[in-house]
């Protein structure tokens, strides 16, 4: 409901603006429109003199009058911010109320020179005029060529229809065209005959809204029903009732249908996000049995990235986040590059002291974070193109970010697998991971596979930080959050198995995201761990574990 | 008589192991002397800030102690060894909760304030029992080696080793953490326990009191490295130690290797659980965060500094690094991790034996030295 008025809000606040601007002189190109232009300059040369009864009768001509212009006058009027010139009697639209006005000519859009207050008399309107306007406003925009702009009047008539508005409304539908609108209006007149005194009338209202999704009838139904909480509104006509309750069960039906896809697509959502920290670290722990604990710093430092490429290019938010991604993959993989030959190299085999050693390199990354940056979370910013919202229905709406990193999970996977399916590089990293010796004795150069092989592990932790900036905040705790998770998402998935990593990751985000709405977030998490631990002492080599020898190890 | 004969012939193998008591000894009774018996004008006096920070580090020494038990000896790297000295210092906290009785900050007699505040009509039924010492001390003990007991168990039958027993353990200490954020919990959320009163009707805010407890916890840590050292040195701490040199070959061989890990397991995660009992009063604090994963992890770069599988090196590695700890949080609170996140890399690269091999490291370098005298346990 709440996104729904938002997006109306935004329909209107969008249109508003866009047919503010366009400008008279267009429209007196044509002699239809000159002769609504000269109505509308008479039209409005009466307005200084008139009273509310006079102002009436124009406000209903403006209305009439339909152009763009008069659109705007009568907003202008709604919000006060009509004025006249005491001098010549100009009628005037300020931008807002203020002293001195900034003011454009009503008749033709052109700014006029801003002056003091007191030179300008407000158009005073009263509480039946202003009725009247929000009915013209809304008759004007429903004779708009844009059906968003109908949809937006339609919409809010709907939220509060009166005689007058339904009266507009049924109007409106003979004249309708667009399959939306012609919908949004015929459910808002189903609304008004619900509460007609006609039994026949409301049942016919409640089965022509039985597949509608939307929260204001799903309440009003339910009420009708007797399942609301005011007794008044409980239907007097039995078979009326039993229409009503039947129809709220078909709904709610409906409805649960698509909140569990809702909840698929959170979960989904939740658990590429997991695939993406896990898969970096199923390369480096899963092919080349290291435990890297500074994998989730190594996402922090993708993170900062796009921060630093948002600093640099402040005026390009929209790309900045393209240019983050090869830009977080060379930072991070180049990171970790340095940590394989630094430290890493000298402790193949022994797995605990790698684990220990990486730690402590966590810990200064961590560090180098805080005094180079700042203790605080960095702000970044999310580029135009992924805030907003895919309204389906009432119930279904999915956020872009959400649908944006489902696809840039599975993207990332993709590339991933076919880098260590398909190329030379590949086919080395897996030769030394089944057998180094024989791989060396083969030409292979082991020790700069491993390089690269960690190397390709972390930078793709690095892109990982590019998708996790978008989604929390950008600090030097980001990767400890993470690493838990991780190591459970590609141990769970069975060690070295990349697509056991998209499944459990994927599995794992929709199980808690499934649990959620029944015993709340943390403790969601928490039985998801212990789901894990119990899991790995059944199958201690995961989903799908590693089969022969390349097993052994 | 047996006993003590044990124990001497025990100690007669550990030179280590007898500087260690010699200087704890000394600790124990030097301290508190400076504290009590010095009047508080004269230099030589030591203030409660020094015997707080002692008696804390003690109480790390002994958690210190028992992850090298099970790591140094047995090669089970726990990263979870918090959650039991965390549990250990909860079921001293409840009992810390009750005696606070009418003179909380609401009142009430019987609820913790945290209790009250949130509106809570009784006590949980886990909460019952805990006015009585020696319920709450018993806690202590079976609350961790419980945890450990079904843990191990687990873990241990279905042979999850390495680091896969690793991360699971890091696991475990992360869900409890979360846990015991949760209010509706009972176990104060994120505020954990506070402002504690008094321990057995006496002020925890009393000089006397909190000397005694310092020469409790130097009791209790000599106990537990005795206790530890009688383990490692008996025949099943062979066992347990070839358990982690060539565990399939000790199970070849015919030992119940499950059995072995759990017990050292278990009796580590008691160890743990005493430690945190008597750091809380000390600290006056509980919280969940000492459940958090790093608190586990600088547990065992304590060990792995001080040199891990001698025991007195994890003591040893334990008061290094919190001193280092305290030194650095005063005077450059920005480089302290980094001072310690290069202790792990170069500990691991340069020290794999810690500051304690430092000397045998060295020593073998030389080809002309003479082997070291001490048994290796």
């Amino acid at each position: 409901m709440i996104n729904r008025l938002l997006l109306t809000a935004l329909f209107a606040l969008l249109a508003l603006p866009a047919l503010a601007q366009q400008s008279p002189p267009d429209a007196s190109t044509s002699t239809a429109a000159s002769a609504a232009a000269t109505s509308l300059e008479s039209l409005l040369a009466q307005f200084p003199d008139a009273d509310f009864a006079t102002k009436r009768d124009l406000v209903t001509a403006l209305a009439g009058n339909g152009s763009p212009a008069a659109l705007n006058v009568l907003s202008a009027m709604l919000d006060g911010r009509l004025f006249y010139r005491l001098t010549d009697k100009i009628v005037v639209v300020a931008e807002k109320d203020s002293d001195p006005l900034t003011v454009v000519d009503a008749r033709t859009g052109q700014a006029l020179p801003s002056a003091p207050a007191a030179e300008f008399d407000r158009v005073t309107t009263n509480n039946g005029l202003r009725k009247a306007l929000r009915g013209a406003i809304a008759q004007a925009q429903l004779s708009s060529a844009d059906a968003a702009v109908r949809l937006a009047a339609v919409d809010e008539l709907t939220r509060n229809l009166d005689e007058e508005s339904v009266a507009l409304l049924r109007a409106h539908l003979a004249s309708e065209k667009d399959a939306a609108v012609r919908e949004a209006t015929e459910n808002a007149l189903a609304i008004t005959d619900l509460q007609s005194a006609e039994p026949a009338t409301r049942g016919a209202a409640i089965s022509s809204l039985k597949d509608s999704l939307d929260n204001e009838v799903f309440a009003r139904l339910s009420a009708m029903a007797g399942k609301g909480e005011d007794a008044a509104q409980v239907d007097p006509d039995p078979a009326v009732r039993a229409a009503a309750a039947a129809a709220v069960k078909h709904m709610q039906r409906w409805r649960s249908f698509y909140s569990s896809i809702e909840t698929l697509l959170f979960g989904l959502s939740l658990g590429s996000v997991l695939v993406l920290a896990g898969i970096g670290l199923a390369v480096t722990f899963g092919v080349m049995g290291v435990i890297n604990m500074a994998h989730g710093e190594l996402m922090m430092l993708g993170a900062y990235t796009v921060y630093v490429v948002q600093q640099l290019m402040p005026n390009h938010i929209g790309v900045s986040i393209i240019v983050a991604i090869p830009a977080a993959f060379l930072v991070a993989g180049l990171f970790g590059v340095l940590i394989e030959r630094g430290i890493v190299r000298y402790l193949y085999g022994r797995p605990l002291e790698t684990l220990l050693a990486t730690f402590g390199v966590s810990l200064v990354l961590q560090q180098l974070v805080r005094d180079v940056f700042s203790p605080n979370n960095r702000p970044v910013e999310t580029p135009q193109w992924m805030a907003g919202s895919l309204q389906i229905n009432d119930v279904l709406a999915i956020t872009y970010s959400r649908l944006y990193i489902i696809l840039f999970t599975l993207a990332v996977f993709f590339l991933l697998l076919a880098v260590l399916k398909r190329t030379r590089l590949g086919l080395e990293v897996r030769a030394v991971s089944l057998n180094r010796n024989m791989a060396r004795a083969m030409g292979i150069r082991t020790e700069w596979v491993d390089a690269l092989t960690f190397g390709l592990g972390s930078g793709i932790a690095g892109v990982a930080g590019v998708a996790l900036s978008q989604l929390t905040n950008v600090g030097p705790n980001l990767g400890q959050s993470y690493i838990v998770d991780s190591f459970m998402v590609v141990v769970f998935g069975g060690v070295g198995s990349l697509w056991g990593t998209l499944t459990a990751g994927t599995s794992l985000g929709v199980s808690s995201k499934l649990l959620e709405p029944a015993v709340g977030a943390v403790l969601a998490k928490i039985l998801v761990l212990v789901f894990l631990i119990i899991f790995i002492q059944r199958r201690p080599r995961g989903l799908f574990p590693q089969k022969g020898r390349a097993a052994e190890g | 008589m047996g006993i003590s004969h044990q124990l001497f012939s025990m100690l007669k193998a550990d030179r280590g192991g007898r500087i260690f008591l010699a200087v704890l000894l000394g600790v124990a009774v030097l301290m508190p002397v400076l504290h009590l018996v010095v009047p508080e004008s004269s230099a030589l006096h030591l203030s409660s800030y020094w015997m707080t920070l002692v008696g804390k580090y003690m109480a790390y020494a002994m958690m210190a102690l028992a992850v090298d038990l099970v790591w140094g000896y047995c090669g089970i790297l726990s990263l979870g060894h918090a959650a039991f000295f965390a549990l250990g210092g909860y079921a001293m906290g409840m009992y810390l909760m009750r005696q606070i009785g009418p003179r909380g900050v609401y009142g009430d007699p019987v609820l913790p304030d945290f209790m009250v505040f949130l509106n809570w009509k009784e006590l949980p039924w886990f909460w019952h029992g805990f006015d009585m010492f020696w319920f709450a001390m018993a806690m202590v003990v079976l609350v961790p080696a419980l945890l450990a007991l079904a843990f191990g168990w687990f873990a241990f039958r279905s042979r999850v080793t390495g680091v896969y027993l690793s991360i699971i353990t890091q696991a475990m200490t992360y869900a409890l953490m979360l846990a015991f954020f949760r209010n509706d919990m009972g176990f104060g959320g994120n505020n954990g326990f506070t402002d504690f009163k008094d321990l057995l009707g006496f002020d925890l805010h009393k000089r006397t009191v909190q000397t005694t407890l310092f020469v409790a916890t130097a009791i209790f840590l000599a106990l537990s490295y005795l206790a530890c050292r009688y383990v490692v040195s008996s025949r099943a701490g062979r066992v347990v130690a070839a358990v982690r040199d060539a565990e399939s070959r000790t199970r070849f061989i015919g030992y119940r290797v499950e059995n072995y890990k759990l017990w050292v397991f278990t009796f580590s995660a008691i160890i743990a659980g005493i430690a945190g009992a008597l750091y809380v009063p000390q600290v006056g604090i509980i919280n969940p965060s000492e459940f958090s994963p790093i608190n586990s992890i600088e547990v065992v770069i304590w060990v792995a500094i001080g040199g891990r599988g001698t025991l007195y090196g994890a003591i040893a590695g334990a008061v290094l690094v919190n001193y280092a700890k305290t030194a650095f949080s005063t005077a450059l609170p920005s480089a302290w991790l980094y001072f310690l996140g290069l202790l792990f890399v170069l500990t691991t690269l340069f020290l794999p034996r810690g500051f304690i091999g430092l000397g045998r490291q060295l020593a073998s370098r030389k080809p002309a030295a003479p082997a070291p005298a001490e048994a290796k346990a």
